[in-house]
C-alpha cells in the first residue's frame, strides 16, 4: 500500500535525512521525500497499520529534524 | 514571505544593526561584549537549540551543529586572545541565516510559480438536480449526472456534451493556443476552459478518474521518481559532511603536533581557526537544494508546453536519447485512415465495403473505423457470426451466411487465395468471399504536415538515428520513409515483432545513448515499456497511453518530441553546471582555508553565494521558451 502525506520542512538536506529515517522505520517498505513538492510518499509493508507506522515515522523524522511536520 | 520568514528577517535586521552599532560606537569593554552576545543570540539561538537537540538525538553531523561549533569556536578563540572582537562569529551566523532565509524564500517562490503552471484543478461543479443548479465539490458528482459549464469556467469532469456549442481553450493541457470547437454529442475533457457558450454535459467519469485529476496526480508524483543525479547528490551529501568534519579535526590536531615534534611553535590557535573555517563550508546545501529544484522546474516548464514527464529519472534519460523509434500510425501519420479506392473487383464497390466493414465490426483498429466511415452506417452486428481476428493478418467472419476474409497479403497466402498485389502506397485489405478473391480496398493514412521539420529538429537536438516501424507492406513503408526523410524503416511487422526490433536496436545503441519509442498509445504498451523511454502522443483523453508511457505528449504535434528532448538537455546542463560549480567553489575554499589564505568570512560568503547562484541557475530550467 502506498500513501502520500504533506510535510513541512525547511531545508533540502533535512528532507533527505527524513527520507533516510522513514526508510529505516519498521513497517515501511520504501519511502521518498520530495522537498520541492513537500510530499512524503510511503510504501507500507503488507499488514502494517499506516496510522501506527506513521507515528513512528514522525518520531524518527523529529529526531533528525526537530522542526519538521507530517500532516496525517 | 510567510510569517516564519518575516520573523527571521526581523531577527537578521536587529542583529545586523547591533553589529554595526558595536563597531561604530566607542563603548566600554563589558558593554561591547553584551551587545555582541545579544546580536549573536538574537540571530542564532535556534541554531544553538537545534544543535543541542541534535547532540541529544545523536545527529552530530547536521549543519546546525557545525555552525554552532564553528561560531562558538571563533568566540572561544577571541576570548583566548582577549581582543574583544567577536565580529567574525556574529557575522558568520548572520550570513548563514541570511543564506537560509534566501533559500527558503526562493524555494517557496519557485514552488508557487510551478504550482501556478499546473493550476488546472477546478474548484466546483454546477450539478443539475431536479432542474436546478447546485454548486458542489467536483468530488461529489456521480458518474452519469448532468453538469453545466458556463463561459469562462473550467470543465470539471470528463463527459459528453448534451446541449450547447462552444469553443474550448485547451492551452493548460496541451500548450496549444488554438481553441477547439465542440457541440452536442462531442466528448469533452476536464481541465479545458469553456470560452463562449453554455454547455450541458453528462459526466462519464468520476472526478478522481477524470483527465484533470490524472494529470495533476502524475505531475505531483513526478518528483518521487528520483533521477540518478539526485541520488548521487543525496549519497554525496551523506559522505561529504562527515568527511569535512574529520578533515577539520585532522587540521586542528595534526599540523600543530608535527610542528611540535619539529621543535617549532605549535600555533594551536591558528590551526584551530583554519579547522573552524572548514566547518563553515561543510554544509552541502547548494547542491542538495539546487539539483531537485532544477528537475522540478524542468518538469514544471515542460508541463506548461503540454509535455508531461513522469519523473526526474525520465527527464534524465530523455536528455541522452540518441535513437528515436516511431510507430508509424498516429506519430508520423495522422492515424486517420480514409478508403481511397477499391481495385480489381468485379462486384459493386459498396458491396465489398459493406462486407469488409461488417467483418471488421468487432475491431477498434483505425482501419476498421475508416471502413465504417466509408460504409456510412453502423454495421449491424446481428448479421455477423464467427468473427476470428488473426493478429497481424486480418479477420475472417461469416456475414449474411457468406464467409468473408479481409486482411493483408499474409492472410490470403494463409487461406490459399490467389490475390492481386497493390501498387499504390497505403494499407491494402484484400477481400475474399467464400474463398474467392473479390478485389482489394486501398486505405491510406496521411502524413502529418510538419513531420519533415520535426525529424530535422530531432537531428538538430542530437538524435543520430530515426527508425520507423510499421505493419504496412514494404513498398508503402518505403514511400512514406523517403517522403518524410526518416533514416530507417522496418515494414510488415506483427505487433510482437516491434518488441524484437526495439530490443535489437537497444543492443546496437552502445555507450550512454538511450532509445525512445514514440507511439500513439494504442496497442503499443509492451514496446513503450521495453524502450528506455516510452513517449505517447496525442494522449489527451487516452487513459491507456497516460498509464503506459513515461513521457506523455498531450497533443499529436510531432515537433513536441524534439522540444521535450531540448528541454531535458537544458535541464541536465543546468544540473551539471550546478554540481561542478558548487563542488569546485567548495574545494577551492577548503584548500584556501587549509592554507590559511581564506578566513571564515570568505568561507561563509562562498557557501551562501554558491547556494544563491545555484538556486537562481536552477530556476532557468523553468523557462522553456529558450532551450
Amino acid at each position: 500500500m502506498k500513501k502520500s502525506y504533506k510535510i513541512e520542512v525547511d531545508c533540502a538536506n533535512c528532507a533527505n535525512l527524513m527520507e533516510q529515517a522513514a526508510k529505516k522505520t519498521p513497517g515501511v517498505k520504501d519511502a521518498a521525500v520530495s522537498f520541492m513538492a513537500l510530499k512524503m510518499t510511503v510504501e507500507f509493508e503488507d499488514g502494517a497499520e499506516p496510522a501506527k507506522v506513521m507515528k513512528d515515522v514522525l518520531k524518527a523524522c523529529r529526531k533528525v529534524e526537530p522542526d519538521c511536520e507530517i500532516f496525517m | 514571505m510567510n510569517r516564519k520568514q518575516k520573523k527571521m528577517l526581523v531577527r537578521i535586521v536587529i542583529s545586523a544593526v547591533l553589529l554595526v552599532l558595536v563597531n561604530l560606537l566607542p563603548l566600554p569593554f563589558w558593554l561591547r561584549c553584551a551587545v555582541y552576545a545579544a546580536a549573536y543570540f538574537c540571530v542564532g539561538w535556534d541554531i544553538l537549540r537545534k544543535a543541542a537537540l541534535g547532540i541529544k538525538n545523536r545527529q552530530v553531523f547536521d549543519e546546525n551543529f557545525l555552525m554552532a561549533v564553528a561560531t562558538l569556536g571563533a568566540i572561544a578563540l577571541a576570548v583566548k586572545e582577549g581582543s574583544g572582537d567577536f565580529n567574525e562569529a556574529v557575522a558568520v551566523m548572520l550570513f548563514y541565516q541570511i543564506g537560509e532565509l534566501f533559500q527558503s524564500v526562493a524555494v517557496g517562490k519557485s514552488r508557487r510559480s510551478i504550482a501556478a503552471l499546473m493550476d488546472i484543478r477546478p474548484d466546483s461543479a454546477n450539478l443539475e438536480v431536479d432542474g436546478k443548479l447546485e454548486e458542489v465539490d467536483p468530488d461529489e458528482v456521480p458518474v452519469g449526472s448532468v453538469i453545466v459549464v458556463n463561459p469562462g469556467e473550467r470543465v470539471p469532469i470528463d463527459g459528453v456534451v448534451l446541449e450547447g456549442a462552444s469553443s474550448l481553450n485547451t492551452a493548460a493541457l496541451t500548450g496549444e493556443s488554438a481553441p477547439r470547437d465542440v457541440g452536442a454529442g462531442d466528448e469533452i475533457i476536464s481541465g479545458c476552459i469553456n470560452m463562449s457558450g453554455v454547455l450541458r454535459i453528462r459526466t462519464t467519469k468520476e472526478f478522481g478518474e477524470s483527465t484533470v485529476s490524472r494529470i495533476l496526480e502524475l505531475v505531483e508524483n513526478a518528483s518521487s521518481n528520483k533521477s540518478r543525479s539526485e541520488n548521487f547528490i543525496s549519497r554525496f551529501a551523506r559522505v561529504y559532511t562527515p568527511a569535512v568534519c574529520f578533515g577539520a579535526l585532522a587540521l586542528a590536531l595534526l599540523p600543530p603536533l608535527v610542528r611540535l615534534m619539529m621543535g617549532l611553535d605549535p600555533l594551536f590557535g591558528d590551526w584551530a581557526y583554519r579547522a573552524l573555517t572548514f566547518l563553515v563550508i561543510s554544509c552541502p546545501c547548494a547542491l542538495v537544494i539546487s539539483i531537485p529544484l532544477s528537475f522540478f522546474a524542468g518538469i514544471g516548464g515542460a508541463s506548461r508546453e503540454g509535455i508531461l514527464i513522469k519523473g526526474s529519472n525520465y527527464l534524465e534519460t530523455l536528455s541522452k536519447v540518441k535513437t528515436v523509434v516511431f510507430d508509424k500510425t498516429g506519430t508520423i501519420t495522422k492515424g486517420v485512415f480514409e478508403v481511397s479506392g477499391v481495385h480489381h473487383s468485379d462486384r459493386d464497390e459498396a458491396e465489398i465495403i459493406e462486407y469488409a466493414a461488417h467483418a471488421e465490426c468487432a475491431s477498434s483498429h483505425p482501419i476498421s473505423r475508416s471502413l465504417v466511415r466509408r460504409y456510412g452506417k453502423e454495421p449491424d452486428r446481428a448479421r455477423v457470426k464467427d468473427i476470428e481476428e488473426i493478429s497481424g493478418h486480418g479477420v475472417t467472419a461469416t456475414v449474411d451466411g457468406v464467409s468473408v476474409a479481409a486482411g493483408n497479403d499474409k492472410l490470403m497466402q494463409r487461406l490459399g487465395v490467389e490475390y492481386i498485389p497493390c501498387g499504390s502506397a497505403g494499407t491494402v485489405i484484400h477481400v475474399a468471399l467464400d474463398g474467392q478473391y473479390a478485389g482489394h480496398i486501398l486505405i491510406s493514412d496521411l502524413e502529418k504536415e510538419d513531420i519533415r521539420e520535426a525529424l530535422a529538429a530531432l537531428r538538430e537536438a542530437g538524435v543520430t538515428r530515426t527508425v520507423m516501424l510499421t505493419g504496412d507492406a514494404e513498398s508503402a513503408a518505403k514511400q512514406v520513409a523517403e517522403r518524410v526523410g526518416i533514416d530507417e524503416y522496418h515494414s510488415g511487422l506483427l505487433p510482437g515483432d516491434k518488441v524484437t526490433i526495439v530490443e535489437k536496436l537497444l543492443k546496437e545503441l552502445g555507450g550512454s545513448g538511450r532509445l525512445a519509442f514514440v507511439g500513439d498509445g494504442i496497442n503499443d504498451a509492451p514496446v513503450l515499456s521495453r524502450a528506455d523511454i516510452g513517449i505517447a502522443m496525442g494522449a489527451l483523453g487516452s487513459d491507456a497511453a497516460i498509464e503506459a508511457a513515461d513521457v506523455v505528449l498531450m497533443d499529436d504535434d510531432p515537433m513536441k518530441i524534439s522540444r521535450a528532448i531540448k528541454i531535458s538537455r537544458k535541464c541536465l546542463r543546468i544540473v551539471y553546471q550546478n554540481i561542478i560549480f558548487a563542488l569546485a567553489v567548495k574545494l577551492v575554499c577548503l584548500l584556501l582555508g587549509a592554507l590559511g589564505l581564506a578566513g571564515m568570512w570568505a568561507a561563509i560568503f562562498a557557501d551562501v553565494g554558491v547556494m544563491v547562484l545555484a538556486v537562481l541557475n536552477a530556476m532557468r530550467a523553468l523557462d522553456t521558451k529558450r532551450v
